[in-house]
């Protein structure tokens, strides 16, 4: 039997190829995705295990629970903690490390890197062994900086020239002394990183006398344990941790790798869509193949063949396929693994160099995933080879599907697609996250149900093209009897591109509705001109509120301060706004009471005044940061969103309480509106600084659009694979019809249609398909969109479903591309078909 | 060229080969499978091609018939040389001068008898002439028949069909292969009956490659080849006539299952 089977495949190569392809591209997408992830992985982990080479034990602050009416602040690493931690048994030395945020522009004033990776640190004495100098000294004094050696080579910055950084508020103008290498992770990612000395560093970053963490080097002979224990025993453990360098390292590997296994699991999610997409193909192949050996597989049963073993060669035949096509997937997995890191290179997300990956589990994977793909989708084709009865040896009629299987399927397929239809009504109906696995339980179901029925639609749907059809005459009228000839066939590759269409509709209609609900709210509820805010989301310093309310031309701003507070035992933080001039510089509805802030007279949104049960004229006592209590009364709740929330007090009354006041935005109110001019001026206002994004309400609907539009990309480059599966799905269908229909093709010549028309014939199919598939996946994808929507819609006001036209006809553009492009092969085939061999083939 | 019933013979040649050879491979593996044949057609005459396997038979209706091409000589269907003619001519030129009947029907599942009828004027884009249409479909019987498909019909009803589809569309000359190669005696008989009423009633020009002699007995006159040559012609044959002809040829005997295995050059 293996060797009938053997010879199949080999007799049907170029009638495989397609369906090789297909699982090929699937297998390859999962191999490179796991190739990929473990090289990256990898190459992380082994940097950042480098980036713990100084440290034998690190110190770190306790972080403390407030409790009662206090906020306790974290403490901070004192000068005498070092001291000790520097002289307990088996230390050899202690750095003190001062981190922060240092914003570096390059030499025409932008920002380096996207301000998230922006980081600043202190170089510890003469000579600090993290920091490596390859050129220059170190830094001393307000006015020097070390630069990271990559982000020197970006920027093209050397050893003399001045630098504009920023760290929460005025731009500095260092000189660069030095320039150092590290095996900092984060500057192994592309991040940035600028040294001061240790005392600038602790006066930019606020931390006066004080440290973030200290780091323990062990004097040899000492292990990292006995070194945490002489710690732990000379530290007051109330008020720090030791960690081990050891300990950090793996624990910091540990995360690297869940981090990655998140990505690896997205990816896989989409190889596994195209997979999916691809059984459609290997299940439409090998139902050809059998049907075509009708009578051969027949002679077999006749001459003594069991039922399984006739399935078995069927199953065999797809093993083979499926082992080749693993192979070739592989072989290409590591071709895309190793192409995605160096693409990543030149994209400018720089990866720390390290071998490629390619470990026994992803071998593994990628054969099994080839062979089990294969054979699972071969098996109902070979279990209909087995149902031939040996009699059809003799006859030349092919087995045909009994009307009684469509019944069946019709009605199974319509009982899946009601209750999917309902499930998600019904989720619908439901409260945002209790509504999500009913919903997708139902749109589970409701694809299934569409599979099924397919075969079903096919025929009103395709009989609907029959009026522009009609204007390419015979061959129009020809392909469209064509495409409903096999409704199953059709229905299968229909429903692969089915597959893909249906997600990238459904995934544009929310992101489309969800970034014009964001806009909304933002534009809503905010009347200021001007959103200023630091760019990596860090606090502002209070100065920039001051030098932009002196700034002619400005009439108006309110700093929206952060600062935490204890109300009835809980945290709660609160927003310090200029009361003054927040009326103006807002536009929030106001549901009870009327909007004041100011004195004791405090506005708080309606979510907060529900959980604490206030209404207009309720009274509060809050207790700050510095332990001091005040009595506050609410002066009007008004309807919070996800940009302005919480209780609203003015800065007269909270700045005192604070000991080191920043705020998270500044808005800005301009006599003459937003404009490129009011713009350059408050930027120089805060003197071009590098670190601080002056947004118009347009700037910052951009910023969302662009999030959208480049989650939206992903999301199409991901699920273009799916795509081209299902163009390998309909080549497929149309060169096995063409083959099938040689005969008839023939005799069409030979009474007189043209090459043409015979192409146009199999184009007009190929069309006729994509198009169904494609007016299918839309319509669902539409519907999953508006599903998804009501539920996102439960917690947000401003959500309204918006259909993207534009998008939805491209995508319908889209089918019929696929469809004339999957044609151009077969139906060049077709038409140079030998005739005279073609009417006489049977 | 006239297409209106003509009863009785004329003279016009419907259609001539001329020094017709056609040549497959080259040097020591070269075939000759038609040596300078020249043969006329004559407007309202039945044909019928006969001779033993690989005498070239089939080859020389599909050169004349425009489905293949020649090595040299010429063939014309009526004033038109086809030698000259391109693929796109010469598909325009079976569509709308010649008709086919094939052995295996050919017809299309997906369209009922009617639509497989008009099949040859929806590819040229003309209207069918409707008395014409029912002239034909009352002919071969077929007119309760028209809505059903060809998987509904039986062998014989399916040639009928063919035979309406070559005649629909008044062309100057019908070409069969074998027509009726996969019919029972019955309706092998029918579809023949058919074929000569159109030549006597309505002055159709047919042509016909068959191996058996009763079939050639309703043609008009029977051409006789063998190893690519033109060797005889039979007027008014019988088919015992045909039969004592074609004993003479070594490996002739229409009878034989050699005959029938091989008897189509492909």
């Amino acid at each position: 039997m293996f060797r009938t089977a053997l010879r199949n495949v080999l007799a049907h190569k170029a009638r495989l190829l397609m369906t090789v392809l297909a699982v090929m591209l699937g297998v390859a997408f999962v191999s490179g995705t796991l190739v990929f992830t473990n090289t990256i992985s990898d190459a992380y982990q082994n940097s950042s295990a480098k980036g713990f080479d100084q440290v034998d034990v690190a110190v770190t602050p306790k972080s403390q629970e407030d409790e009662g009416n206090t906020i306790n602040k974290t403490p901070e690493l004192t000068q005498a903690q070092l001291d000790t931690a520097a002289k307990v048994p088996g230390a050899a030395s202690a750095i003190g490390v001062v981190s922060g945020f240092t914003a570096m522009a390059d030499k025409d004033g932008k920002l380096i890197g996207g301000g998230f990776q922006s980081q600043g640190g202190n170089y510890w004495g003469a000579k600090d062994p993290r920091y490596p100098l390859t050129s220059g000294t170190a830094p001393h004094g307000a006015d020097q900086v070390a630069v990271d050696s990559e982000t020197a080579k970006r920027a093209g910055y050397k050893v003399g020239d001045t630098i504009r950084i920023s760290v929460d508020g005025p731009v500095l103008t260092p000189e660069i002394t030095g320039i150092f290498t590290t095996d900092d992770g984060n500057v192994a990612a592309g991040g940035s990183l600028a040294l001061y000395d240790t005392a600038t560093a602790q006066k930019l970053f606020g931390k006066t006398g004080t440290y973030d963490e200290i780091d323990v080097k062990a004097a040899s002979g000492t292990s990292q344990a006995a070194l945490k224990s002489a710690l732990d025993k000379a530290l007051p453990t109330k008020l720090v941790e030791t960690e081990t360098g050891g300990k950090l390292a793996d624990d910091q590997a540990e995360m690297i790798a869940s981090s990655m296994s998140g990505l690896k699991q997205g990816l896989l999610v989409f190889a596994g869509i195209a997979l999916f997409v691809g059984t459609f193909i290997i299940a439409n192949t090998f139902t050809m193949l059998v049907a075509q050996r009708t009578k051969e597989l027949a002679l077999l049963r006749a001459v003594g063949a069991s039922r399984r073993q006739v399935t078995r060669s069927v199953l065999i035949e797809a093993f083979v396929v499926g082992v080749v096509a693993g192979v070739t997937g592989l072989v290409a997995g590591i071709g895309i693994g190793a192409g995605l890191r160096s693409l990543m290179n030149t994209l400018g997300a720089t990866v720390p160099d390290g071998p490629l990956v390619i470990s026994p589990g992803t071998i593994v994977a990628a054969l099994a995933v080839g062979v089990v793909i294969t054979m699972l989708a071969a098996w109902l084709p070979g279990r209909r080879a087995a149902k031939i009865p040996p009699v059809a040896a003799m006859s030349s009629v092919h087995a045909k599907a009994t009307t009684k299987s469509l019944v069946l399927r019709n009605t199974l397929g319509a009982l899946f697609s009601a209750a999917g239809v309902a499930t998600v009504l019904a989720a619908t109906a439901m409260d945002g996250s209790d509504g999500q696995a009913p919903m997708g339980l139902g749109a589970v179901l409701l694809i299934i149900g569409v599979f099924i029925l397919t075969p079903l639609l096919s025929r009103p749907l395709i009989a609907a093209t029959a009026p522009v059809l009609r204007i390419f005459g015979i061959s129009g009228k020809l392909a469209r009897q064509n495409s409903v000839r096999n409704p199953r066939r059709t229905a299968a590759t229909a429903s692969a591109l089915m597959i893909g269409l249906t997600l990238i509709t459904g995934m544009t209609v929310v992101a489309g509705s969800l970034q014009k609900s964001i806009d909304k709210m933002a534009s809503a509820a905010i009347s200021a001109d001007y959103i200023v805010s630091m760019a990596n989301g860090n606090e502002l310093s209070t100065d920039v509120d001051k030098r932009l309310d002196s700034t002619a031309g400005v009439t108006s701003t309110s700093p929206l301060r952060n600062a935490p507070s204890r109300i009835d035992g809980t945290t709660e933080y609160l927003t310090g706004v200029n009361g003054s001039a927040i009326g103006e510089l807002t536009d929030l509805k106001v549901d009870s009471g009327s909007f004041k802030v100011g004195g004791d007279q405090v506005v708080v949104d309606d979510d907060t005044a529900k959980s604490y049960g206030w209404k207009a004229g309720s009274d509060f006592t809050v207790h700050y940061e510095d332990g001091k209590a005040q009595q506050l009364t609410v002066a009007g709740v008004y309807q919070g969103n996800e940009l302005i929330r919480g209780i609203m007090l003015d800065n007269k009354v909270l700045t005192p309480h604070l000991t080191d006041p920043g705020d998270m935005q500044v808005l800005v109110k301009t006599a003459d509106g937003a404009s490129g001019a009011t713009k350059d001026k408050l930027e120089k206002a805060l003197g071009t600084n590098p670190a601080i994004k002056v947004q118009s309400k347009q700037d910052l609907s951009d910023d969302i659009a662009q999030i959208f539009t480049l989650m939206l990309n992903m999301l199409y480059g991901l699920l273009a694979m799916a795509v081209i599966v299902a163009v390998l799905g309909v080549i497929n269908t149309l060169a096995m019809s063409v083959f099938e229909r040689s005969q008839e093709i023939g005799m069409l010549r030979a009474i007189g249609l043209d090459r043409k028309a015979i192409k146009r014939m199999v184009r007009l199919e190929s069309l006729v398909i994509s198009l169904f598939g494609g007016v299918l996946g839309i319509g669902l994808g539409v519907f999953f969109g508006w599903a998804a929507g009501e539920l996102l819609g439960a917690k947000m006001p401003t959500y309204e479903l918006v259909l993207p036209w534009a998008r939805m006809a491209i995508f319908l553009l889209l089918a019929a591309t696929v469809g004339i492009l999957a044609a151009l092969w077969p139906a060049r085939r077709a038409a140079k078909m030998n005739m005279l061999a073609a009417i006489k083939s049977e | 060229m006239t297409t209106t019933p003509v009863a009785g013979r004329t003279t016009t040649v419907a259609a001539r080969a001329t020094d017709l050879s056609k040549i497959y491979g080259q040097g020591e593996t070269q075939v000759v499978a038609l040596d300078r044949v020249s043969v006329e057609f004559r407007q309202a005459e039945f044909t019928a091609i006969m001779g033993p396997s690989g005498s070239g038979k089939s080859t020389l209706m599909h050169c004349v018939a425009g489905l293949d091409s020649f090595s040299s000589g010429s063939v014309r269907i009526g004033e038109t040389e086809l030698g000259s003619l391109k693929d796109k001519a010469l598909t325009k030129l079976r569509r709308d001068k010649i008709g086919f009947i094939f052995q295996a029907f050919n017809l299309l599942p997906t369209l009922t008898a009617l639509e497989n009828i008009t099949l040859p004027m929806d590819i040229a884009g003309r209207k069918p002439d409707k008395q014409w249409l029912d002239t034909v479909i009352r002919m071969v019987s077929l007119a309760d028949r028209l809505s059903h498909r060809p998987s509904q019909l039986s062998g014989g009803q399916q040639q009928r069909v063919a035979v309406a589809r070559a005649l629909a569309s008044r062309p100057d000359i019908i070409f069969g292969d074998e027509p009726t190669g996969n019919l029972d005696s019955r309706s092998g008989a029918e579809v023949l009956g058919f074929l000569r009423n159109s030549v006597r009633e309505l002055g159709q020009t047919v042509v016909m490659v068959t191996h058996d002699p009763v079939a050639a007995a309703y043609a008009d006159r029977v051409v006789f080849l063998a190893d690519g040559r033109l060797v005889d012609e039979l007027y008014q044959p019988t088919s015992e006539g045909v039969l004592d002809f074609m004993r003479q040829f070594p490996g002739g005997n229409p009878q034989t299952t050699e005959f029938d295995a091989k008897g189509r050059t492909s």
